[in-house]
């Protein structure tokens, strides 16, 4: 409770009654329009908006989300939640963030995850991994294939949110949202590739068939990008759970909606519960129960600063924890690069067993 | 088969070992008059030996005599020794022709076969295992790890389908005592065939080998610098680790040394790779052809005196053979022939050092304290040197420290189960995760078994089997990476 704030976070604490905390400040939604009809025409999955939002006095929290669509209906209000063990949830500490628009408006809180979050979150993702990774990698990418037709079935409302909570153009979050969907396409592929391609059977010199194949780390803990809110996300966590492991991420960046967003594309893919848990909060809140997590065993990395790193390296030895840094590329086109996808961001996530047994009669 | 005539087997195969017993062998030691070695080193950087300071003796652990002494490198001879190794990979070994690398690393395979007999008798002499095992087993192995990786240098480029790799530059490398030169040959080979110089420190119980190593790199003509070997414990390891010019560590020991190694190394960009330690699991279903089974438990505890990272330390039985395995085996570890390692009978060598007998003796002491039953070999132990009998301890729950912390000596903790499930999961009911073992004669049940233990090596039907062709490593907390084969090839290379 006492992290120090990133300068965008508004840390506005209801402890136990977040409906509290975002009700209210819904109907002060007055005074906006320009904001509140951008927000509508996005909500209301018509082609994304050119205009921006236009100006309103800085500083002046209000929710600008939560408006009304084109025809002058007053929308439902939105609560973006987390996703741990396949159930939407808040946090259990109540405690929220708020996420603003380029002009300074609130346009809509989201959950700053806990101590206690995160072990859940673990714990989840434990109990997920081995039923996870010992269904068929047929049937692993097919759910993986299934997650990317959902991102082309959301295009529409995904290009809008990463407009107006991320702040990026309409080509920009056209071609962002694209990419996603492509590389989740691309490494859904390689659930019944990657261990063919990797594995070996070795000419020992001896009597014996020796045969070494990789198999999944177990539970991984990925700190996101603080960039590309879909595509860095989607970068990380395919590689990560397409050959088994489940995972726990942890969003911190301009838009962490979109993760959730993204949360809810992956809950209607037929994933298990458990096998992706997503998290929004603080890294430097996080960050050291999570590297020094007993039952995280490796940990992915993106984005964070040289601090962030040093403190993942120093609490992940405790238990031995495999750590994987991704460099973080500083632009979407980077992002989008083919270069950004490759069966080697598979193997910092998984272990190699060698068996052997004689031959003979 | 009623329990009756299991005993009547049983005194069976004590009148065979009565006869053995009457009927000993006569020693059988090795010479060692055509050794040679020096009674003092330093280190050896950039191609030749140096002066050291602070010596420190290393003794023959199986008659407590002073074989050498051997430098203690500090930080200004660490960072000449790096400094070398960096001025060989820009100057010469990064950029060489591969196949001329390739032939250097063939080279020293083949002065090693040459050189085994004489390098053989030196491991034994300073660390204390049987003649037979580094006669039959290190030695054929460092060579033939050598030869394996001369064949990738050249060829790296098919190892890595859709990539392009690179080596990485300098590596820093810390071995254990347990496979002296088995170890440097696991560091060294891929290292070099990848195309990086190394800055090794080999253990400081059993630095003899890695000196005579050196000669050999001598007389291979290898580029000076691209092998540098220096002398010391702990503070050289750190310093080695530390050194802001190593862009690779590799470490094989302790796990408890291997999380302050990657503490040492939070904040840099380092590459790490560890192979640190564990309790195997040796599972014996009561389908399995058992007096086999007893061989592999015989091989997977006491190979080596037991001082093996993946050794069989945790035997798990089925509950309904578990009598007869259990009596198999105290009849089997009975005519264990512990002694003069340099005495080609011997099977169970010497303790490698003082320290590590007095930890075994804790931990035995600790075994019984806590209620399981021991069992030991009757043999006679020599009068001097650091020996500990075979020992076997039943009765063992999993909460028990000799079932759950590495002994790293000839001590084998027996636990049973009824179930494949039950068994699955006490074999990993563990923080290590290096080797397993499962003995059945059913197929399926195998390969079930073998793909649920989260192991990094697992032995079916078999124990303790190495190849430079086959990749190790552990999970959990045994470490991260593999040695040997392909995939040992991966932590050497940058691969984009």
């Amino acid at each position: 409770m006492t992290q120090t704030q990133k300068k965008k976070s508004t840390d506005t604490t209801q402890k136990k009654s977040p409906e509290a905390a975002t009700i209210p400040n819904a109907e002060q939604t007055n005074g906006s329009e320009g904001s509140a009809a951008s927000k509508a025409q996005a909500k209301s999955a018509s082609p994304p908006p050119t205009a921006r939002s236009t100006a309103s006095a800085p500083n002046d929290h209000r929710l600008v989300g939560g408006g009304r669509t084109d025809n002058g209906r007053l929308m439902v209000h939105k609560t973006y939640k987390m996703w741990v063990g396949g159930k939407f949830i808040r946090s259990e500490q109540g405690r929220v963030l708020g996420l603003h628009n380029a002009e300074g408006d609130l346009v809509t809180h989201y959950v700053r995850a806990s101590r206690k979050d995160l072990r859940d979150a673990v714990s989840a993702a434990r109990s997920a991994q081995t039923p996870w990774a010992t269904r068929s990698a047929f049937n692993r990418g097919q759910i993986l294939f299934r997650a990317a037709e959902m991102i082309d079935a959301r295009r529409e409302s995904l290009i809008a949110r990463l407009q107006e909570h991320a702040h990026l153009s309409a080509s920009e979050a056209t071609q962002e949202v694209d990419a996603a969907a492509d590389r989740m396409f691309w490494y859904a592929g390689w659930t019944d590739k990657y261990v063919q391609v990797l594995s070996s059977v070795n000419p020992v010199a001896s009597s014996f068939f020796n045969f070494t194949l990789p198999e999944p780390t177990g539970v991984v803990a990925i700190f996101a990008p603080t960039n590309a809110p879909l595509l860095g996300l989607v970068s990380l966590i395919a590689p990560v759970i397409l050959s088994g492991n489940t995972c726990v991420v942890l969003v911190e960046n301009n838009a962490p909606t979109v993760a959730i967003e993204l949360s809810e594309i992956l809950a209607t893919s037929d994933f298990p519960g458990g096998v992706v848990n997503i998290l929004t909060g603080l890294r430097d809140e996080l960050l050291p129960h999570a590297a020094g997590h007993m039952d995280i065993n490796a940990i992915a990395s993106c984005g964070g600063n040289e601090a962030q790193d040093r403190a993942i390296q120093l609490a992940a030895c405790e238990s031995v924890k495999r750590v994987h840094f991704f460099e973080q590329p500083q632009t979407l086109d980077a992002w989008c690069s083919e270069r950004q996808q490759s069966l080697y961001s598979i193997l910092p996530f998984v272990e190699w067993k060698t068996a052997w047994h004689p031959i003979g009669v | 088969m009623t329990t009756k005539t299991n005993e009547q087997a049983h005194s069976r195969d004590m009148a065979g070992l009565l006869f053995g017993d009457l009927w000993g062998y006569a020693p059988s030691p090795e010479s060692t008059d055509h050794v040679r070695y020096a009674q003092r080193y330093g280190h050896f950087i950039n191609g030749r030996f140096v002066e050291g300071k602070d010596h420190f003796p290393s003794i023959n652990p199986a008659t407590e005599e002073v074989i050498a002494e051997f430098a203690a490198a500090d930080e200004a001879e660490v960072d000449q020794a790096v400094q070398s190794a960096r001025a060989a990979y820009a100057g010469v070994w990064g950029k060489m022709k591969p196949a001329e690398r390739a032939k250097y690393i063939y080279r020293l395979g083949r002065l090693i076969q040459e050189n085994a007999r004489e390098l053989a008798i030196l491991e034994s002499m300073d660390g204390g295992k049987p003649i037979k095992e580094s006669r039959d087993v290190d030695l054929p192995l460092v060579a033939a790890h050598f030869l394996y990786y001369a064949g990738w240098a050249d060829k790296l480029h098919y190892a890595f389908p859709g990539a392009t790799v690179s080596s990485i530059g300098v590596a820093g490398q810390v071995i254990p005592w347990n496979f002296p030169l088995l170890m440097a040959a696991w560091k060294l080979a891929p290292a070099l065939a990848a195309g990086n110089s190394v800055v090794l420190k080999p253990a400081e119980t059993t630095p003899l080998t890695a000196m005579k190593l050196a000669e050999l790199c001598q007389e291979a003509d290898l580029p000076a610098g691209v092998v540098n070997i220096v002398n010391g414990a702990g503070r050289t390891g750190a310093a080695i680790v530390k050194h802001p010019d190593i862009d690779k560590v590799a470490f094989t020991g302790s796990t408890e040394v291997g999380k302050i190694i990657q503490r040492a190394i939070a904040g840099t960009r380092k590459r790490l790779t560890l192979e640190l330690g564990g309790k195997g699991a040796n599972i014996i279903f009561e389908d399995a052809p058992l007096d086999q089974a007893v061989e592999g438990i015989i091989q997977g505890i006491f190979f080596n005196q037991g001082h093996v990272c993946c050794a069989g330390s945790r035997l798990l039985v089925q509950e309904s053979v578990a009598k007869e395995v259990i009596q198999k085996l105290r009849l089997r570890m009975e005519s264990l022939r512990v002694g003069d390692p340099l005495d080609k009978n011997t099977d169970v060598g010497a303790i490698n050092s003082r320290a590590q007998l007095d930890k075994i003796h804790e931990l035995v002491q600790s075994g019984i304290d806590e209620g399981a039953h021991i069992h030991q070999s009757t043999c006679n132990l020599p009068s001097r040197g650091f020996f500990f009998r075979p020992t076997v301890f039943t009765e063992v729950s999993q909460s028990h420290r000799i079932a759950q912390e590495e002994i790293f000596g000839p001590v084998l903790s027996v636990l049973t189960f009824r179930t494949p499930d039950e068994a699955l999961k006490k074999a990993n009911n563990s923080p290590y995760g290096l080797s397993a073992g499962i003995w059945s004669d059913k197929g399926s049940k195998l390969f079930s078994v073998a793909g649920a233990i989260r192991a990094g090596v697992v032995w079916g039907n078999t124990y303790n089997q190495f190849d430079p062709a086959s990749p190790f490593g552990g999970y959990k907390e045994s470490g991260f990476g593999r040695e040997g084969g392909l995939h040992g090839l991966k932590p050497y290379l940058e691969v984009r």
